[in-house]
């Protein structure tokens, strides 16, 4: 809890800052889109399984793109399935976040040449905070790339928003 | 039964349409028959023989020419075949086979997604695998990929 500046011993009063109070609420709760495309979602899985245990970050899988904060785009994105991705996308209100997992969401991994229903990177459709290398990547991966992007959310500010 | 009896066994019902009979094929030898009798065919196999089970049914290109693979077997003699069809890539039409064995619906829609062949009165031939609006069959020897897909780059 090293984003509150102060705390008092009387009264339960705690004095921080709106952009740190904000950024603490947003990256522990990121609650993770349910849905998975090749097998990096069963690494996904995994990683929201006992063992690694992703709850306890704040990642909780929601079934509606309506509850979600982040999206984590586990495989390979098929043309087929990128309008589909866009529109989920579209559909999470914001701030909104995205992890790219695995080398075919990256930039389209085995299948960057001869690979005619793949899209190569997710990131040419929708925006991408964080790519996770790996094929598919372990769930140790995924879960520090869900710390790098609670650090990128740490060093949010109302005062100078990025796009 | 072994290859050669059930080759037999067509040849001398369906004559003409045996077209060749590949006995010395690795792995698997098969029977080339003519399009318009592969009904008729699959349905004296069926019947007759006992073949079940349509396993698969897949699609190859031969450059001008396409096939339509049949490999079938019994559940219950345990015996095995492989039918083969070829037909001109100009005009790729094959009777379906959906009538004998209900696994043929989606294999031909398989084979007609990705290679263009078209099984005459299947009862719902769309493509399978790719979106509706894709254009071309990707599995062909010619097929170019697009530079675009609904505004999206295809090219790494």
């Amino acid at each position: 809890m090293g984003l509150l500046d102060k705390q008092f011993e009387n009264g339960n009063i705690v004095i921080t800052n709106v952009d740190n109070l904000l950024n603490w609420a947003r990256l522990s709760s990121l609650w993770q889109m349910q849905f998975g495309l090749a097998c990096c979602a069963i690494e996904m899985m995994a990683a929201s399984a006992s063992h690694y245990d992703m709850m306890r970050f704040g990642v909780i899988p929601r079934a509606t793109p309506r509850q979600c904060d982040l999206m984590i785009v586990s495989g390979t994105v098929t043309l087929k399935m990128a309008s589909r991705i866009k529109r989920l996308f579209d559909q999470m209100p914001e701030p909104r976040y995205v992890i790219s997992m695995g080398s075919c969401s990256n930039c389209g991994g085995p299948y960057w040449e001869h690979g005619y229903h793949v899209l190569k990177g997710v990131d040419r459709i929708i925006p991408v905070d964080v790519y996770v290398p790996g094929c598919p990547p372990r769930p140790e991966a995924l879960i520090e790339g869900v710390i790098k992007l609670q650090e990128k959310i740490r060093a949010h500010s109302l005062a100078k928003v990025k796009a | 039964m072994t290859f050669q009896e059930i080759a037999d066994k067509l040849s001398a019902k369906f004559g003409q349409n045996i077209l060749a009979i590949k006995s010395d094929v690795k792995p698997d030898p098969y029977i080339l028959v003519s399009a318009d009798s592969i009904l008729e065919i699959s349905k004296y196999l069926r019947d007759e023989e006992n073949f079940d089970f349509l396993n698969s049914l897949s699609g190859v290109d031969l450059k001008g020419k396409l096939a339509a693979v049949y490999h079938i077997s019994s559940l219950t003699s345990k015996d095995k075949i492989v039918i083969r069809v070829e037909v001109e890539t100009a005009n790729p039409t094959i009777p379906s086979v959906e009538s004998i064995w209900k696994s043929a619906n989606w294999h031909e829609r398989e084979a007609f997604d990705l290679f263009g062949i078209v099984f005459s009165n299947h009862p719902d031939l769309r493509r399978i695998l790719l979106p509706y609006d894709w254009e071309g069959h990707p599995l062909r020897k010619d097929y170019q990929v697009p530079e675009f897909y609904n505004g999206m780059k295809v090219p790494y």
